[in-house]
């Protein structure tokens, strides 16, 4: 195969950005290779994660454990914050406290320069993506290289990640063969899409960066406030290369992150590979606590971050959102999501969780996202750490602004609804006034004035059946005489 | 069972009440065949499920009280729909503090549950297919409860529903909201229902089908039924 093959288009950019999730969604479905890809990927993985956590007889007690541990962190959050700081400092390590993304990534590019580097490696990082970590370096004239597999060739592509555990699920291999042989500088001559020989390539162009990296940026999995550990789960070994041979490492994690004692990662231990990844141990665990001579980075940096929050935090149902272990199953057994993917949806955090995280973090943006869902459920049937997607999403559409049109067919729906005879009356209007078509049973189009209105939405799939001649309410009237 | 619970209040429900006549028949039918009384209060309505799920608490919280009142006297609730037998039992509680839902019954989880039976004497010499809604199984728990119902009919012939376990894509107002999302969901329900050759499509709610079944009109597939209606059957 020759580098001319088709030109990269970074998926990202066929999306129109800032359009309320509707409209996006419109974009990706019209998208056929995409979609392909999605359900390809999401079934994969919806099918391994079923069989390995079915494996398990102490499932659902393990979600239980899992719950309550996160429900006791958001309880004392502050007291488990302080704790970790304490035991993190006395271990070595250099706290960093930060209220949002522009305090979290001045400090982080200060330490860059401080330690004379003007390039990092990282592990993937939700968080780093959420405060948009790699940008700001940019524009500060430094260079973050992204040494996941999967994050490597978003980067490369110049395109955004599309899922939280796999952010290049929108792209099949011969596309992620043209990403390398066209973007990545040093690839092999003649590269296909045999997946051995891309991770070979990766993996090649990757070790040189290892080798002459100064300094590594991470996020965590999970924060001990017991011992003042940080956790980074892996798949790749890549991770372990980020934390281990550079001299500084600055580690983003979220406040929400932390867990209260060492015992703890028992639980979720067992819970993030089943559910993440569909496997029943992960393969690269990285614990480390401080800075130890000779052991590992010198200069070990932890940037705690807010960035809303504390804000999600005041919010008692919407709380349980903080408790994610961003393990993904939600999105893979998503209808919306394995539909649209996860550009759509905006924000970096896609899917179900994202449709529940984004709003909170972002007050008074993302209002289209609650009703990115049909409330279908399976995401909470999935989710490690029982987060009720359904009910928060059904509470922030409850905070929401809506629609004055909506606004008024719904007020006026309930006007009829809380009068029963008004109602009766309603539903013998409907009757009659449907006469016309009763014989075919169903219409193709709403008549006028209906077919002016939002309803009319309903026809452009599916056709309207006709109210039938008779009511239930008049046969079990002239049975009960 | 105590003889308070041989008497049972019916909730059509707002869908049935304007659309589907046949299905809470099917349901008195049922009933009344294993020997239950069943009573219709006129002043019902609905169960404020659409205005909960669309973010419109205050005008939910009104129909739930009304609910309540209209149903307060019942030791048995039935109603032939998951999704409203689940809004009763897991939003009334936030709604207005009601536990009104604890009695109320989907009617696969009264007749398994409450009555003890599964083979309701009924016979259906068809081909079915049977697709699980998403409140019904999942914020109800219903489980297989309404196949257990449907595997004791006389004559009928069940047939998988591949990926049977998928939103159709109706979700209330999320068919108008997002109307195309819903509508790629729906293709692919009733392509999967089509497949199977069967005669009928039955699942426990009739919104559901009501999309469903709009979609198979114009693609073509089995016949939307509520599953109800086949337990009444006697052919």
């Amino acid at each position: 195969m020759s580098t001319d093959a088709a030109p990269i288009v970074p998926a990202a950019s066929l999306i129109p950005a800032g359009v309320p999730f509707p409209e996006a969604a419109k974009v990706a479905l019209g998208m056929p290779q995409l979609r392909r890809n999605l359900a390809h990927a999401t079934g994969t993985i919806r099918a391994k994660r079923a069989n390995v956590a079915g494996e398990l007889d102490d499932w659902e007690a393990l979600r239980d454990a899992a719950a309550a541990i996160k429900a006791d962190v958001q309880h004392r959050l502050p007291e488990l914050a302080l704790a970790f700081e304490r035991n993190a400092t006395a271990a070595g390590a250099t706290v960093h406290w930060a209220r949002d993304a522009a305090e979290a990534n001045a400090i982080a590019a200060r330490i860059v320069r401080e330690a004379g580097a003007e390039e990092v490696v990282k592990v993937k990082s939700m968080a780093t993506q959420e405060i948009e970590l790699n940008e700001h370096f940019e524009a500060e004239g430094l260079k973050a290289y992204e040494t996941d597999l999967a994050e490597l060739i978003v980067q490369l592509a110049e395109d955004k990640p599309s899922h939280i555990l796999v952010p290049a699920i929108h792209y099949n291999r011969t596309e992620i063969r043209d990403i390398f042989a066209q973007r990545m500088g040093d690839a092999p001559v003649g590269l296909t899409d045999d997946p051995a020989a891309l991770a070979e390539a990766a993996r090649l162009h990757l070790r040189r960066r290892f080798l002459s990296a100064k300094v590594a940026v991470s996020g965590a999995n999970f924060a001990v406030a017991e011992t003042g550990s940080l956790v980074v789960v892996e798949s790749e070994g890549n991770g372990r290369m980020c934390l281990t041979m550079p001299e500084t490492l600055i580690s983003v994690v979220g406040i929400e992150k932390l867990l209260p004692t060492f015992g703890d990662l028992e639980v979720f231990m067992q819970l993030l590979p089943r559910s993440s990844t569909g496997e029943r141990m992960n393969p690269y665990t990285s614990v480390w606590t401080g800075a130890r001579e000779g052991d590992g980075p010198r200069d070990v940096h932890v940037i705690l971050l807010d960035n809303g929050r504390t804000g999600v935090l005041a919010d008692e149902v919407g709380r349980q959102a903080l408790s994610c272990i961003r393990c993904s199953a939600c999105l893979n057994v998503c209808p919306v999501y394995e539909r649209t993917g996860g550009h759509a949806y905006g924000h970096v955090y896609p899917g179900p969780i994202g449709a529940i995280l984004a709003p909170q973090l972002e007050p008074g943006r993302h209002d289209d996202l609650p009703y990115a869902s049909s409330l279908c459920g399976a995401c909470y049937e999935v989710c490690p750490v029982k987060i009720n997607i359904p009910e928060v999403l059904v509470h922030l559409r409850q905070q929401g602004p809506h629609e004055p049109a909506e606004k008024a067919v719904m007020g006026a729906a309930k006007a009829v609804m809380a009068r029963p005879r008004l109602w009766r009356t309603a539903l013998r209007a409907a009757r009659l006034g449907s006469m016309p078509w009763r014989r075919k049973g169903y219409l193709r189009r709403l008549p006028w004035p209906l077919s002016k209105t939002a309803l009319a939405k309903w026809t452009a799939s599916r056709d309207v059946p006709v109210p039938p001649e008779e009511d239930f309410r008049t046969w079990w009237k002239e049975r009960q005489r | 069972m105590s003889p308070a619970m041989r008497r049972v209040g019916l909730f059509i429900t707002c869908v049935n009440d304007a659309l589907y006549p046949r299905t809470p028949k099917a349901v008195v039918a049922v009933l009344e065949r294993l020997g239950y009384e069943v009573d219709f209060p006129a002043a019902q309505t609905c169960c404020g499920q659409m205005h909960a799920n669309s973010g419109y608490k205050r005008d939910a919280a009104a129909l739930a009280e009304d609910f309540e009142r209209v149903f307060g006297g019942y030791d048995a609730i039935v109603t032939p729909s998951g999704s409203c037998a689940a809004m009763a039992r897991d939003q009334y509680p936030h709604l207005t503090g009601s536990d009104i839902g604890e009695r109320v019954h989907e009617l696969s989880e009264f007749l398994i549950d409450v009555a003890g039976v599964e083979d309701v004497g009924a016979r259906f010499p068809h081909t079915v297919t049977y697709h699980p809604t998403c409140h019904g199984t999942r914020a109800l728990g219903l489980g297989d409860k309404p196949l257990r119902l449907l595997r004791a009919v006389g004559g009928i012939e069940l047939v998988d529903l591949p990926a049977a376990d998928q939103c159709c894509g109706f979700g209330g107002t999320f068919a108008v909201k997002n109307g195309e999302v819903s509508s790629a969901m729906l293709v692919d329900k009733c392509r999967n229902a089509a497949d199977t050759g069967a005669e009928y499509l039955a699942a426990a709610d009739n919104s559901c089908l009501t999309h469903i079944g709009g979609g198979i009109t114009r693609s073509g597939g089995p016949t939307p039924i509520h599953y109800a209606e086949i337990l009444a059957s006697t052919a």
